[in-house]
């Protein structure tokens, strides 16, 4: 039981990591209607100005937090020199420019911190474990992230329902044309909206790099996840990124853990850890297949 | 028809006279490793160890310059390919040697050694396949076969008791080598085993959920690089530190300790060269390379430097004269010379048969992470495949 439990909380956490990638995302495609698959770039970028602010203060949250604005600077100036001008482009220029964007990006990264990868550790206060039920350790790390995960996940939930921003942000989802046509000011709008996803992305970034490192492309592989979370979502819907990184979490800690252990009882060990991830990779994608199919514009998208 | 005949073989003849292959002044050498990316501290330590046995050897060989030609396989086998491709086709070298991860060898060695017609010699990488099946002529060894070193650390665990044993490796060629070798002398209870994705899993909290729950007398690894320093970490961070202990083959060594510090003190590993081995040259390596580079060689360097010294001998033997691969070969297998690792000597299949050490995790006096031999685990291990390749 409290073993399941802890397999739970990893795929939780796991989860919310890429909540943060995937609200970003689902926010620039949705509103912006822009492809960006320079997103993971931005995910490395704060991973990277992260390790740069914590070696230069010698403190995690003291550089973690300058990350923060940095990152959004980062993205600001992302939108207004490049992605701004993608907007009334079609899907395939977008996704050409912000390839382009990808390669200009790890190459930025290997001129400013070199080739090697870099690591953050984990702070002294977090190096421990902490009881989540009477004689159940958890790591405190990975329990911070949690924390922080469903913190920042509250906040944009209140943000988006609750403000005036976040009434632009979900009218801007389901009508673009429309709250232009109301006098908003649209470019401001999406400089902040791509800015926010930035500042998310960069979270999710520094945050994973204690536990995984902090390497050139390390945004590449996570990418695709996220796409596949706001296509299953439904696009533009922060609610709808929530429930499929959630979802997409305890697939990936079935795939690891259970899969494996009833695919070991048949057949080889080596052979049943191989094909345990790549069926729950799989089974992402088919979960994804049906989602689309019962509902074509994903779990909470607009219906058009 | 005489005329295109005619004209394809001036051309051939011109191709020829331009780049006579083997009367060159220097002896080239192609040295493929990963230099870029995560991965990229085992390739520098490895290109110091080359630079610093070009050194000692006063940049020469027989008379004739050391030229190497550093190639970065990027972690990824079929770049490793195409890079031992250009080595030896375009760049035409004597001979190629380096290769840290076992896939990237698999993809690259037919290239080398059977299209090309070029001795290798793998300054790490060693899959079973290579030491039994696939042996082949052209391929020598300078560091050993993967099953042997964890081999030695099931021996010692015998030796010392540990009851049951949780086995997690990643999912690649030499994972399972590891994996297999560490199983294959233990004798105590398998509690578990887990293969993990390869390369791209870094985050270990299932598998150490697991172990956590299956109460294991100890964990067994194989993390090379910078999966070992997360490992640890993440060891670390679970607690299991406290309950568990590790004992490690190639996840903590002089490449990882610097980011391991404290975290590793005290865990055990197995390896086949250990930077206080009592011989002069071992000794000289090391000081030398502590003072250029202010840090710990690892095996990692240690098996490139043997590489570069293996060859040297030949060329030395032959007086730079490299036209004839058969006597090239036969002076190689002859391995006449000083290698870190004190007495050296081949097996048929052109893997060493050699000492396998128990090492321990410590501080030295300056404060520095390294590591020091406790025990010798085994003495003159020869590999478990070489009855399978056909050279004798």
């Amino acid at each position: 039981m409290e073993y399941f439990l802890v397999q739970v909380l990893n795929g939780v956490q796991l989860g919310l990591l890429m909540f943060l990638l995937a609200a970003g995302l689902t926010l620039t495609f949705g509103i912006m209607d822009l492809v960006n698959l320079a997103h993971g770039s931005l995910y490395m970028v704060g991973a990277y100005l992260a390790w740069t602010f914590i070696t230069w203060t010698d403190s995690f949250l003291l550089g973690a937090l300058l990350a923060l604005p940095a990152t959004f600077v980062v993205g600001v100036i992302v939108e207004v020199v490049v992605a701004r001008r993608l907007y009334v482009r079609d899907h395939l220029d977008q996704v050409l420019a912000t390839f382009g964007l990808i390669l200009f990006f790890n190459e930025l990264v290997r001129v400013i911190w070199g080739p090697a990868g870099k690591s953050i550790a984990v702070p002294p206060f977090l190096s421990q474990t902490v009881q989540i039920l009477p004689g159940v350790p958890y790591p405190a790390y990975r329990f911070a992230i949690i924390v922080v995960g469903a913190l920042v996940a509250l906040l944009l939930a209140w943000l988006v329902a609750r403000t005036r921003l976040g009434m632009l942000i979900r009218a801007g989802a389901s009508n673009r044309r429309m709250i232009a046509a109301l006098g908003v000011n649209i470019e401001l709008l999406f400089s902040l909206v791509f800015g926010l996803g930035a500042v998310f992305a960069g979270l999710a970034g520094l945050m994973a790099a204690p536990i995984s490192s902090v390497k050139i492309g390390m945004g590449d592989d996570i990418l695709i996840l996220a796409f596949v979370i706001i296509v299953t979502g439904g696009i533009g819907s922060i609610k709808g990124a929530f429930v499929a990184a959630m979802g997409v979490g305890q697939l990936d800690i079935v795939g690891r853990v259970y899969l494996s252990d009833w695919l070991k009882a048949v057949m080889d060990p080596a052979a049943a850890s191989a094909a345990a991830p790549a069926i729950s990779q799989v089974l992402i994608y088919i979960v994804m297949a049906a989602v689309l199919v019962w509902r074509p514009t994903g779990l909470f998208g607009q219906r058009q | 028809m005489a005329g295109k005949l005619f004209g394809a073989a001036t051309i051939a003849a011109l191709a020829f006279a331009a780049q006579p292959v083997w009367a060159q002044d220097s002896v080239k050498i192609g040295f493929v490793s990963t230099f870029s990316g995560s991965q990229a501290a085992i390739g520098e330590d490895m290109r110091r160890s080359v630079d610093l046995a070009v050194e000692h050897l006063g940049g020469k060989i027989a008379g004739k310059k050391i030229e190497i030609v550093y190639e970065d396989d990027q972690f990824k086998p079929d770049v490793g390919k195409a890079r031992s491709e250009k080595l030896v086709q375009q760049d035409k070298v004597n001979f190629v040697a380096g290769y840290i991860w076992s896939n990237v060898l698999l993809a690259s060695l037919k290239t080398v050694t059977d299209e090309g017609d070029t001795i290798l010699i793998s300054a790490n990488a060693g899959p079973s396949q290579i030491a039994g099946e696939l042996c082949n002529k052209n391929f020598f060894s300078t560091s050993w076969q993967n099953d042997q070193t964890p081999m030695a650390m099931g021996e010692y665990l015998n030796t010392k008791g540990v009851k049951s044993l949780y086995v997690v490796a990643p999912n690649y060629a030499a994972g399972k080598d590891m994996a297999a070798g560490v199983k294959r002398t233990y004798k105590g209870k398998i509690a578990g085993e887990d293969y993990t994705k390869w390369p791209d899993q870094l985050d270990f909290s299932a598998e150490l959920t697991k172990i956590a729950a299956a109460k294991p007398d100890g964990i067994f690894i194989f993390y090379p690089g910078a999966h070992g320093v997360q490992f640890v970490k993440q060891w670390v961070q679970a607690g299991l530190n406290k309950t568990v202990p590790l004992y490690q083959v190639f996840s903590i060594d002089a490449i990882t300790l610097p980011q391991q510090g404290e975290l590793a003190l005290g865990t055990l590993g197995a390896q086949e060269w250990v930077n206080d081995l009592p011989n002069a040259q071992n000794k000289k390596y090391v000081e030398d390379f502590k003072k250029k580079y202010k840090v710990y060689p690892s095996y990692y360097g240690a098996q490139s430097y043997d590489a570069i010294m293996l060859i040297a001998s030949a060329a030395e033997a032959l007086k730079g004269d490299l036209s004839n691969k058969d006597k090239v070969r036969a002076e190689l297998k002859k391995a006449n010379f000083k290698s870190l690792r004190g007495d050296f000597k081949f097996n048929t299949n052109q893997f060493p048969i050699q000492n396998f050490y128990i090492q321990e995790a410590v501080k030295d006096p300056q404060g520095m992470m390294t590591v020091k031999t406790i025990a010798t685990a085994v003495k003159d291990g020869k590999d478990s495949y070489y009855q399978k390749c056909s050279m004798k």
